[in-house]
């Protein structure tokens, strides 16, 4: 697919962030416009994936370990066509299945996730399981810059790195960010890619919101052989709303309704440069 | 008693998993070094492409369990009471229960019967804290053959299951030819008339020493093994409470959570009676023998004799 084309379907799943968390009145808007341009890159161009047939056997997997960036991972799941771009809206709210933290109830989502830490040893374990079933599906998960403090991710990388699992893709969505402020001031992760490497992962630093970076990054991935690899993706937290850009305070507050007009309008704006 | 065979329930379940092998392509099992103490290790010398150890990582351990059984495998995650129920708590319950996932946990070296290691290793909070999981089915062996039924009950049911084992021998009770084994369903182990004894696992034989004691001195107790703790049999519990009027629930485990909580719950929704809960009464363990132990925190028959007998 072309950037052009990705930049605008990007573009869509921002709205759907912006359109969903308003309506909750609630969500984590900042960590899901972070990590929507490598959303839309899985499900539009990288994943082996059928919309009409969410649960087939081949397809690749993709677990959000960040899963409270569900808005993110929803409006791209609602936009490559799994369920109604208009069900966005019904995001937290009691009698939707759209949960504030995804479950098993939602279509494409192949694991529930929230609880940080947890969800890359359930990628390990898929990737494992394609390896002992002989299968050649490829497994995906995202975390959070913050969440990699949480020791089972190390635990996990430790797993992954001894078992060789190449099929395994863990990506760092590094926007800087956590609820308390910035990483390196509230408990420091860096060095992120040295970490990884001495777990034994192949390691690509990229910045987060270039296609072109994105995609050499994937195919890196698929290339090399005998260890997982690691992309940490340099990213904007808020990425596509000015006000929201750059801003802890945004991890996990909604816009209001003026908030809401300036952003969508932003999002507009970001539109009319895409012709 | 002489020639009473005794086996450990960790040991049975050691060897159903190799015995259940072949039967069931997709048993894998996962163990977090501790490989030869839970038995594992029996599985892993016969299949060792089937037998994943995870290093000292609990947490990831669950997780890699949860992973493999969304491919189709039914994992078996094994490690001492402590760590899978304990240490692994959320990931068991957010990874594995939530997501409702076909993930079995071996639970071995539970209770104060770990003996020698003292109270750090002697997981008394592992029943309570698993019946809370939803849809968690929570089993308690009391014997070799009922160890392995559980384990084969566990391959055969379709989603998350708790199993505990012990560390110490102990006697093969179940070895009556009407015994069958069924997910939620209690065992009529003694038939009585004056007070009913609810135990599960170990205690089933406590319980039986006790009720011939007892019986010396003409109180008959009716015996109720309840193995599977979640879904609980209510009817064979509400069914002796109205025959008796007095409930005692015998378990190696806290008396907070565990299974003198679960047959109060019963109990009090549906026929209230007077119920003494034998157990640890809310302390932790310490360093001894097993026997010793369970001598002096009156878990032996001699124990439950005696706290059945104030109670009538």
């Amino acid at each position: 697919m072309d950037n052009l084309q990705l930049k605008k379907y990007a573009n869509e799943v921002r709205k759907g962030i912006v359109t969903s968390t308003h309506s909750a009145k609630a969500g984590h808007p900042g960590g899901s416009l972070s990590a929507a341009d490598v959303f839309t890159f899985l499900y539009f161009e990288e994943m082996n994936i059928d919309p009409k047939n969410p649960e087939k056997e081949d397809r690749d997997r993709f677990v959000l370990s960040k899963g409270h960036t569900a808005p993110g991972l929803y409006s791209a799941l609602a936009n490559r066509g799994y369920f109604p771009v208009e069900d966005l809206k019904t995001l937290r709210k009691l009698g939707s299945y759209l949960q504030g933290h995804p479950n098993m109830h939602i279509p494409g989502v192949d694991m529930a996730s929230g609880s940080l830490g947890q969800g890359i040893s359930a990628a390990a374990g898929m990737a494992l399981g394609a390896k002992l079933g002989n299968k050649d599906f490829r497994v995906y998960t995202l975390l959070g810059d913050g969440e990699i403090q949480e020791g089972q991710v190390w635990e996990a990388a430790m797993f992954a790195g001894f078992r060789k699992l190449d099929n395994l893709v863990v990506i760092v969505d590094n926007n800087g960010l956590q609820i308390d402020g910035p990483v390196d001031e509230v408990c420091s992760p860096y060095p992120i890619a040295d970490k990884f490497k001495a777990f034994n992962f192949n390691v690509v630093e990229i910045d987060g919101h270039d296609f072109d970076q994105i995609r050499s990054a994937f195919n890196n991935a698929k290339e090399t052989k005998g260890m997982p690899t690691c992309i940490i993706l340099k990213t904007v937290k808020g990425k596509g709303v000015s006000f929201m850009e750059n801003k802890a305070d945004w991890h996990g507050k909604a816009p209001n309704d003026e908030e809401y007009a300036t952003a969508m309008a932003d999002l507009a704006k970001i539109d009319e440069t895409l012709c | 008693m002489a020639d009473v065979k005794k086996i450990a329930t960790r040991e049975s379940y050691g060897n159903a998993l190799k015995d259940l092998a072949e039967e069931f392509p997709q048993l894998v099992v996962l163990d977090a070094d501790l490989a030869g103490a839970t038995k594992t290790g029996i599985f892993k010398k016969a299949y060792p492409d089937r037998h994943i150890d995870c290093g000292i990582a609990e947490s990831n351990m669950m997780g890699i369990a949860a992973g493999l059984a969304l491919t189709g495998k039914i994992p078996f995650a094994s490690s001492f009471a402590m760590f899978a129920a304990g240490r692994a708590f959320e990931q068991v319950r957010n990874s594995i229960g939530y997501p409702h996932l076909n993930v079995k946990i071996g639970a071995t070296h539970a209770g104060i019967t770990v003996g020698e290691d003292g109270a750090s290793h002697q997981c008394n909070e592992d029943i309570a804290l698993m019946r809370t999981i939803p849809g968690m089915v929570v089993m308690v062996p009391s014997d070799d053959i009922e160890a392995k039924a559980a384990v084969r009950a566990a391959l055969e049911h379709e989603g998350p299951v708790y199993i505990r084992f012990g560390r110490a021998a102990v006697p093969v009770i179940n070895d009556k030819p009407d015994y069958k084994f069924e997910i939620g369903k209690g065992q009529l182990v003694r038939e009585g008339k004056d007070v009913t004894i609810v135990a599960t696992g170990i205690m089933v034989d406590s319980a039986i020493g006790a009720a011939e004691k007892l019986a010396a001195e003409g109180i008959d107790a009716e015996i109720i093994n309840i193995c599977t703790i979640k879904p609980i049999d209510k009817d064979i519990i509400i069914k002796s409470a109205q025959k008796t009027g007095k409930v005692v629930t015998c378990e190696e485990h806290s008396v907070i959570g565990g299974l003198g909580s679960a047959v109060c719950e019963v109990l009090a929704d549906e026929y209230p009676v007077k119920v003494k809960r034998i157990g640890m009464q809310d302390v932790f363990g310490e360093s001894g023998s097993a026997s010793d132990l369970t001598h002096k925190y009156g878990l032996d028959a001699e124990g439950v004799y005696k706290q059945v007998k104030e109670f009538v």
